[in-house]
């Protein structure tokens, strides 16, 4: 029966399912294994798989990800936990020149079949090092497939798929939804990268969000009903590549867009999905699109500062309103 | 991968090196004159590869392994066909010595669609995955941490081959070196670490880059063995080499050799090489790995200088050879630029390429 479970809960159980599927397939992160993990998704998995198969790192990133890339290249299934998307950057070098390009620079001859898992998002005031949403680093480049899943359900079957595929993938988790619960299918079932989901159908404006901004617009959207606006929701869930079809059936009926997302808008996904809209619907558009992002500062720990600078439902209303032309509460 | 033409200087490949066959006996005269003709066909390679790069036949940077050949030859060669091998961006004649075929090598400078890389990587990117030739990487100090994943699969898979990471002394300051050794070792890992100390990271000599100079005491902070070799002398690199390289076999701990020896071009084909003393490059070309090893053959009475000159005769005409089937194998095509940039169904998905230019 499926069942109501956590998204951690569905992120453990695509891995321990994973590895008992396919022997070539192990973790490496920091912490991963007595520890539990920074956020318990690893919980459990080195009673069950041993040392071997779920290995505790010296906290150095760099070598994390360049041993798991090398041994990807072997033919191992790697799985990385880095603790938050900000460490990435220590392993950047590794992930762009290395993890990105081995298979094109070799003319192929080489595959990288690699999961980097990573949190991002802010509200915890874990402040300016420890929070941010950086999805647009890893969506620039080829040779990576990233994604964003936002449900239990998408995060169990998106991280199967990620195992599966021999393509490196940036698997990109918000430590926000880790206590989301979710229903979650039974038994084992894949839910395939690169496709965006649409959560709600509506016919005045079509709201693109980005990882947890899918969740917040969603919400956002069930509130405009009461004022009568009637907004069809699109989770992004894979930031590259980009799923348009969906995107653009949608503007095309509703005629208005706007995007949401928790890093920063300046250069940010949001930008890429405003381009790319225009370019598509441009015939079929009755507003600008418009774009919500983050504060355009590192992350603040003070409380008040910190909720100022990430987007909330209400500010999701407000530029809805907006873009559908309504007065605003102002 | 690439049609095989089985090249003409093939690379020996010995089961494995004893002090025995190292010795200038009448019957090891065979394998040490191939192990002279390999090196003398990877000198006359990288000369004809200037030469053909100055008629802008190959693109881009081009680093030589001139000067280096004991370290090429004499690191390889006691490897065995089973064991992988990580290098840097200097790595024309280490994809020789691997045996590699060297019209690969020569097609993929030429940047054409039947090199090693298919025109993809050029130089500094040589790759073969039958041969466990991992590859040739261009960040300084950046493949060593794919190395220490190399060991790691290696030891997973509760195999025995050894993992050889070759660098040059440049990539010891950056933190990716530090991270690997410690990891390796952490882990017990079958990786041996060969540093190629050519005494210059470009233009900028060791002791100016390097707190410390001895470059091979760096792995004592890791508490790994670590040796210090004569890289012009190719009999004790192979000997060497081949020692440390069965140790890591037969207990997975990690080693590092540190083998000196001198550049005897620029860092690459196009630099003009002013940051170093005539006296300084006087002194090594005396001690040229190649010259030595003939004086070495000649004292013994293994050859003669009418012997090296026929080889080098020959070696020449091969190398011109390849030169020829590089210069008109086909060049890739543009309507596969996207290839290869994602695996399986992934290749082909436009969405993937962005709008066309």
């Amino acid at each position: 029966m499926p069942e109501e479970k956590l998204y951690r809960v569905a992120l453990r159980e695509a891995l321990g399912e994973e590895m008992e599927r396919d022997d070539t397939v192990y973790l490496i992160g920091e912490d991963i294994g007595k520890f539990g993990g920074a956020y318990r998704v690893t919980d459990g998995l080195l009673d069950k798989f041993g040392a071997e198969r779920v290995v505790d790192a010296p906290i150095a990133e760099e070598v994390i990800v360049g041993t798991a890339i090398g041994s990807a290249m072997l033919g191992l299934r790697p799985v990385v936990e880095m603790m938050t998307i900000n460490f990435s950057l220590v392993a950047y070098d590794q992930i762009v020149n290395n993890a990105a390009k081995i298979r094109y620079m070799f003319g192929g001859e080489a595959n990288v079949p690699l999961v980097i898992r990573m949190p991002g998002g802010a509200g915890h005031q874990l402040s300016a090092q420890h929070s941010h949403s950086l999805e647009v680093l890893y969506g620039l480049i080829p040779g990576l497939l990233v994604v964003a899943p936002t449900t239990p359900e998408d995060a169990k079957g998106m991280l199967k798929s990620a195992i599966r595929t021999n393509n490196p993938v940036m698997f990109l988790e918000s430590m926000s939804l880790y206590n989301v619960r979710g229903m979650v299918p039974d038994g084992d079932y894949t839910t395939p990268l690169g496709q965006a989901a649409v959560r709600r159908k509506g016919a005045d404006l079509t709201i693109v969000g980005v990882s947890r901004m899918a969740v917040l617009a969603n919400e956002a959207a069930k509130q405009l009903e009461e004022e009568d606006i009637d907004v069809e929701v699109i989770d992004l869930r894979s930031i590259r590549p980009i799923d348009w079809p969906p995107i653009v059936e949608s503007v095309n009926r509703t005629t208005r867009c706007m995007v949401v997302e928790e890093g920063w808008a300046t250069y940010g996904v949001t930008a890429e999905i405003a381009a790319g809209v225009q370019e598509r619907c441009f015939d079929y558009l009755d507003a600008p699109i418009r774009r919500l992002g983050g504060a355009q500062v590192p992350m603040p720990y003070s409380l008040p500062l910190e909720k100022a600078s990430i987007p909330t439902s209400e500010d999701i209303k407000r530029m809805a309103r907006k873009v559908v032309g309504r007065k605003t509460d102002a | 991968m690439v049609a095989s033409v089985k090249p003409p200087t093939a690379p020996p490949h010995p089961t494995k090196i004893t002090p025995k066959m190292l010795e200038l006996t009448k019957e090891n005269r065979d394998f040490l004159l191939k192990l002279h003709r390999q090196m003398q066909f990877i000198r006359r390679f990288e000369e004809r590869t200037q030469e053909q790069y100055t008629k802008a036949k190959i693109g881009g940077y081009c680093h030589l392994n001139i000067g280096e050949e004991a370290t090429v030859v004499g690191g390889i060669l006691p490897l065995q066909l089973t064991d992988y091998i990580f290098t840097s961006y200097r790595e024309h004649g280490h994809a020789i010595a691997r045996g590699i075929d060297p019209k690969a090598v020569m097609a993929e400078l030429f940047g054409k669609e039947n090199g090693t890389s298919h025109g993809r990587g050029g130089s500094m990117h040589m790759f073969d995955s039958d041969l466990r030739f991992m590859g040739g990487y261009g960040i300084v100090g950046g493949h060593l941490p794919l190395a220490t994943g190399g060991g790691w699969a290696v030891r997973y898979k509760k195999e025995k081959d050894v993992v050889f990471c070759m660098f040059g002394d440049g990539a010891t300051n950056i933190g990716a070196f530090h991270e690997s050794l410690n990891f390796s070792k952490v882990f017990k890992l079958p990786v041996v670490w060969f540093c190629v100390n050519n005494r210059y990271g470009m233009g900028t000599p060791v002791e100016a880059a390097s707190a410390v100079a001895d470059i091979y005491k760096k792995a004592c902070a890791y508490d790994m063995e670590s040796i210090q070799i004569d890289g012009m002398n190719v009999r004790e690199v192979l000997l060497k080499t081949s020692e440390i390289v069965e140790k890591t076999r037969a207990d997975s701990e990690p080693r590092f050799i540190e083998a000196l020896c001198y550049r005897f071009k620029g860092h690459s084909v196009v630099d003009p090489d002013k940051y170093r003393s005539t006296e300084d490059k006087e002194k090594f070309r005396k001690a040229d790995p190649i010259v030595a090893f003939e004086h070495e053959l000649e004292k013994a009475k293994l050859a003669d200088e009418e012997y090296f000159k026929k080889v080098r005769m020959e070696v020449d005409a091969e190398v011109q050879d390849i030169i020829k089937y590089a210069d008109e194998s086909p060049e890739p095509k543009v309507a596969d630029l996207y290839k290869y940039v994602y695996a399986d169904e992934w290749e082909e998905r436009p969405e993937l390429h962005g709008d066309p230019l």
